[in-house]
Parts: structure tokens; C-alpha cells; sequence
């Protein structure tokens, strides 16, 4: 067995590595991560940003989405979106968000139209996650969407029209953590 | 009462604010004898016990005439303590979403034993094979990479003491009336462990992080499949993929095998059955960083990233539902912390925050973790109404609540702080108040579950 001079061996990890030893501390790993190919890459990462990257193909309609909706989904969040007890009001907003009673809907609150699709996609129904085609997806984003009067009753949502949504509220949250690192 | 002049000396010789604070340094002196705090429940226990236990003879209890238990191999606490319980409370349609408080206010110390560490789940615990979990960590990064919990088990380890606290915690605090829970049923969305595993910069230089990477977007395996985007930086300096939590193996429902723990920083972000890290230049805007987890302010516009949690501190003894049997000398004893460092001192008053004395501080007081205070209090009898205030080492003083409804309005739902009142009345009695000026009409506003 070959003796080894760890602060050596670390060094020479560091050298190749190209990483300063402001953290050589915590640099000493074993090295034991595994390539990850293309492949499993993309069936892995499903996060989708605001500008529709990770958005997939696929596309889905108004119409569609309101009978899945009526199957999937009113249960928990009610008629038109209006919510219930056991979900969020996702529509239907009367009260803006300086009243004494705001109602934080889709349309009033969340900023991007993208986390829709995000959401729907990764944890919903909550009784089926995961069940839902990128398709069903698009629809019931679509028909979330329309009930909140950001697209019409003859819309058909894909990966190019879906990030192009401007959201009534986008400009509505203030970034306190980068307000910290300015002050 | 044969023990006035002792009540009077005391008060006299030890009095450091009004209404019977004592001097912290009593708790040195031998033979002082301090009142027992009961609740409600073991209260109204007492004389059905006494009633029949008839036989019961004290100098040789039956337990000392019979050979005990065996071993067992996993313990569990004496059934007397069977009331030491999370209170969950959770969605009907689905169960597992929903939190289950950890019971604050009938714990000592400061580590939260793994089975009443609080939960926040969003849609239920998973049930994890570890032979079957892998971490895959890729995007802005110079190899993508699969780690098995194998693999990771053979990294060099560390362990750090920290809270997590839900961003959610206390928010009944925001309604217009005070919440008639028992103290850790409001305010116990915030535990204490120890966490050992992986420092999270370790596998980051083992990827190679690209220069334009910022943020780093953190998946968890949950029927949820919560993502949550945390700022490169903190994923370099203290974050840890903890694999372990108070000794053992971290329990299913806080993460199990593998957990994002980042110290000082909301519950939420702290993503348990970690899956996926992807390096990224912005963040992603996931749900639970938008339509949640964002606090609206009173002109309309919401704080986001709202990272931080804030000071913080809680009298769990006496706290609410409890009763003090009669006039005497008690230990009022509570927790702060705070997500910017160590506390640096907790003041107490008994007499509705007019006067204020430092309460002592239990050793080892450590960055981002619980912290114990202690302070005497000769209960005259009286009406009181006890506070406690939280100072970390930042300067950052724990407000009150009117200060922190000016500041952020009622609908913020998350991130309240507030200082915490109980009333103690003169049959010893605790309920939970707000100050005097403070609106209390029944409240109409029901809370806002946070269910999704």
C-alpha cells in the first residue's frame, strides 16, 4: 500500500481541479460522483423558468382544459377557480391586494405564467401526481389562465405562446435578499 | 404565611424589574425552592391518582418489588408522557399536507428529540430505499453528476447544532385576536438538531461550478416534487446534505436519505429527500417562491427571497394553558434564536414590558440554534403579564407586535417574529394576550391554513 501525504494528495486534487484553496478545507471528497448522460439529464430536469426554458412540446387548449379541470381538479379548488377549504382560490379575484381582504389568485398575484405549467406538471392532482400528459398540462394551464382573463376561451397553449403571458403582477415582489447584499 | 419574610427578602435583595423579576444569579443560590408549573391536564390527573392509589406506599413504590422490563431495542418515552406529542393538523382531501407542531411548551433544553421534530409536508412522507435514491447535481457545472447515498456515505462528514424554523410558523399571530393554542401549537413549527453530513461546497468543486452560475434550484423527491432556488453563495459557505440528525439516521419525515439543511435560512428552502441540484443563473420562480412563501405588504407589493428568519424568542414556561397553583417563586424559561447568528441576550418582563431585566443565557449559546434563557419570578399573586425579547449578535432587536404589524401590515402570513404575551391571572391562570392598545375583537379572518 502506498503511503500517502493527504495534504499532498489534496493539493495536487486542487491543482486539477483549477479551485483556489480558499476552500481547501472542505475540498477533500473522494471523488465518487458518476457521469450523468444527456439522456438522463432531460428526464431528470423538469424545472421551467419564466422565459420557457424546460418548457417541453406538446400543446393544449382552453376547451380541453376545462374538462380536466371539472375531473381533476375542482374537487379541492371549486367552481371557475373560486377555491374551497381544501385548496387556493386560483380565479376570481374581487379583492385587490391593498384591501383588507386581498385575494392572491393567478391572476392577481403569481408573476409568471410559466410556474402554472411548473406546478400543474410537478405536484398535481395532488390524489395522482404526475399523471397528467404535457398536453393535459398545457390545457389546464390554459383554462387557468382564461378564467382569469389572461388569454381567450379559444386559446391553445405550447412552449412559445405559454412564457410570452405577461402577468398583471409581475412587477409586484421586491427581492429582499438582493435589497440585503446592496445595504 | 410562614414564608412572607422570605417572599419580601427575596423581592428586596434580588428584585431587577418590576413585578417580581428576580436577579438570574438566584438560580445559584442553594436551597431556594421554586414553584411547579402544572397544565391543565395533569392538573385535573393528580387527585383521581390519589384517590386510588390507595396501597400506594411511598418509602417502597410497587416498581422497586418486581424485577423491571427487558431491553428493548429501540426506546420509546415512559407512558406517563404520552401527552409530549406533535399536534398535526392537515388538509382533508389530502393528509399528508399539512404541519405537525412540535410541543415547545412541554420540552426543556434545547435539542428536539428526532420524533417531535415539526413537519411541513406538502403532499405526504415518502417512503425512500436509499439503495434506490440518487442526488444528481448539474446545469451550469463542468461534469453532471449522480451521487448514490453509498457514494455520499464515504464523504467526509461534519455536524453543526441549528433550528429550522417553517417561514409559516406563528402566523396566527397575524389574526386580529390571539391564538388560544397551547404555546408550542403556535409557535412550534421550529425544531432543533443536530445535522451531520456533507458540506454541500464539497460536491460543488467536485462538479466545478461555471462562473456564471448564481443560483442553485433544489428538488426534492415528494409526491410534491418541491423545488425551491437558494443563492450559490450560501450553497458554499454552510449549506450540508444531511444525512444524519441527532445521531441517527434522519427520520422519513424530515428528509430521509438525504437533506438539504441550511442553517438560519426558512424551513422551506431546507428541502428534504434531496434529488436534484441544478446550477442555474437565475432563479426559477417555483410556486413555493411566488404564489407562497412571499409576504404581501400593505402597499400591494410582496418580499421575496425572504431568506432569513429573523430573532425570535418564546416563554414556554408558564406559557398558555398552564396554571401556577399559588403565589411563590418560579423559573420563567423560554427559547430564542435567531437565523443571523447567536443570540446575544434575552430580556424578560413580568410586568407587561414596562420594566425589563436580562435573563441567563444556558452555555453553550451557538449560531442559529436554540438557545435557553432562564429567569426567576416571585409571582405575587397578581395579574401579570409576561414578555420575553430576543437580541442576537447582529444588534437586531425582536419587536413588538404593533411594530411589526406597522411594518408589514396583517396579510404577510409569514416570517412573524412578534414578541408574545401571557397573561397570568390572579388564579394563576395562562392565556395568551395581546398589549392593551392592540385590537382584540374576535376575528373574522379565519388563518390562513397554508394547505395548497
Amino acid at each position: 500500500m502506498i503511503k500517502m501525504n493527504s495534504k499532498h494528495l489534496l493539493k495536487s486534487v486542487l491543482i486539477a481541479a483549477g479551485i483556489s484553496s480558499a476552500h481547501a478545507d472542505v475540498t477533500q471528497s473522494p471523488q465518487l460522483g458518476h457521469a450523468a448522460t444527456a439522456e438522463e439529464i432531460a428526464a431528470w430536469d423538469t424545472s421551467i423558468f419564466p422565459d420557457g426554458e424546460g418548457l417541453p412540446d406538446g400543446n393544449g387548449s382552453v376547451t380541453d382544459g376545462e374538462v380536466i379541470y371539472q375531473q381533476q381538479c375542482i374537487a379541492c379548488h371549486g367552481e371557475n377557480g373560486l377555491g374551497t377549504q381544501l385548496g387556493d382560490q386560483l380565479a376570481g379575484a374581487q379583492m385587490g391586494l391593498t384591501s383588507d381582504y386581498p385575494e392572491k389568485t393567478i391572476g392577481s398575484y403569481w408573476p409568471y405564467a410559466t410556474t402554472v405549467f411548473d406546478v400543474v406538471r410537478r405536484s398535481m392532482p395532488m390524489t395522482a401526481p404526475g399523471s397528467l400528459t404535457d398536453d393535459e398540462v398545457y390545457a389546464v394551464t390554459a383554462y387557468l389562465l382564461y378564467l382569469n382573463n389572461l388569454v381567450d376561451k379559444d386559446a391553445v397553449l405550447d412552449k412559445a405562446s405559454l412564457p410570452k403571458i405577461k402577468m398583471p403582477n409581475e412587477d409586484g415582489f421586491i427581492d429582499a435578499y438582493k435589497l440585503e447584499e446592496i445595504n | 404565611m410562614s414564608n412572607d419574610k422570605t417572599e419580601n427578602d427575596l423581592i428586596s435583595d434580588y428584585q431587577v424589574a418590576g413585578n417580581g423579576l428576580l436577579d438570574r444569579r438566584l438560580f445559584l443560590k442553594k436551597g431556594i425552592q421554586f414553584g411547579a408549573i402544572t397544565t391543565l391536564a395533569s392538573a385535573a390527573a393528580q387527585p383521581l391518582q390519589a384517590a386510588t392509589d390507595t396501597d400506594f406506599n411511598p418509602a417502597r413504590p410497587p416498581w422497586m418489588n418486581k424485577p423491571g422490563d427487558p431491553f428493548s431495542i429501540y426506546g420509546t418515552p415512559s407512558k406517563y408522557e404520552d401527552r409530549v406529542v406533535r399536534f398535526p393538523t392537515q388538509n382533508e382531501a389530502v393528509p399528508g399536507n399539512g404541519v405537525s407542531w412540535t410541543p415547545l411548551h412541554l420540552m426543556e433544553g434545547t435539542i428536539t428529540p428526532n420524533g417531535l421534530h415539526y413537519e411541513r409536508h406538502h403532499n405526504g412522507v415518502p417512503q425512500i430505499d436509499p439503495a434506490k435514491h440518487k442526488l444528481l447535481i448539474h446545469g451550469l457545472v463542468n461534469k453532471d453528476l449522480f451521487f448514490s447515498m453509498d457514494d455520499l456515505l464515504r464523504y467526509p462528514m461534519q455536524s453543526r447544532i441549528c433550528f429550522i424554523e417553517c417561514g409559516g410558523n406563528s402566523n396566527a399571530g397575524w389574526n386580529s385576536s390571539p391564538s388560544r393554542s397551547e404555546a408550542g401549537y403556535f409557535n412550534g413549527m421550529a425544531s432543533n438538531s443536530e445535522w451531520t453530513g456533507i458540506p454541500l461546497s464539497v460536491l460543488l468543486n467536485e462538479v466545478g461550478i461555471k462562473k456564471d452560475a448564481k443560483w442553485i434550484i433544489a428538488e426534492g423527491a415528494d409526491a410534491f416534487n418541491m423545488q425551491m432556488s437558494i443563492p450559490i453563495e450560501k450553497a458554499m459557505d454552510d449549506a450540508l446534505l444531511a444525512i444524519y440528525q441527532n445521531g441517527e439516521k434522519i427520520r422519513p419525515e424530515n428528509g430521509y436519505p438525504l437533506r438539504l439543511v441550511l442553517p438560519g435560512w426558512e424551513g422551506v428552502l431546507n428541502v428534504k429527500w434531496l434529488r436534484r441540484l441544478k446550477l442555474t443563473n437565475r432563479p426559477v420562480m417555483a410556486r413555493n417562491e411566488t404564489s407562497r412563501y412571499t409576504e404581501l405588504l400593505p402597499s400591494g407589493k410582496a418580499r421575496q427571497f425572504t431568506f432569513f428568519i429573523e430573532a425570535k424568542s418564546l416563554i414556554t414556561s408558564p406559557s398558555a394553558h398552564m396554571l401556577l397553583k399559588k403565589p411563590g417563586l418560579y423559573q420563567v424559561t423560554g427559547l430564542a434564536w435567531s437565523g443571523r447568528g447567536k443570540i446575544s441576550k434575552v430580556d424578560v418582563s413580568a410586568d407587561g414590558g414596562k420594566t425589563w431585566a436580562e435573563a441567563e443565557l444556558q452555555e453553550p449559546v451557538l449560531d442559529r440554534a436554540f438557545t435557553r434563557f432562564r429567569m426567576p419570578w416571585q409571582w405575587n399573586g397578581k395579574p401579570a403579564i409576561l414578555k420575553s425579547r430576543a437580541t442576537d449578535e447582529t444588534g437586531y432587536v425582536q419587536p413588538e407586535r404593533t411594530e411589526l404589524v406597522k411594518q408589514r401590515g396583517k396579510h404577510g402570513f409569514f416570517h412573524y417574529n412578534a414578541i408574545i404575551n401571557w397573561q397570568v391571572d390572579e388564579d394563576g391562570f395562562v392565556s395568551h394576550v395581546y398589549d392593551k392598545d392592540e385590537q382584540q375583537t374576535p376575528s373574522e379572518i379565519s388563518i390562513d391554513s397554508g394547505w395548497d
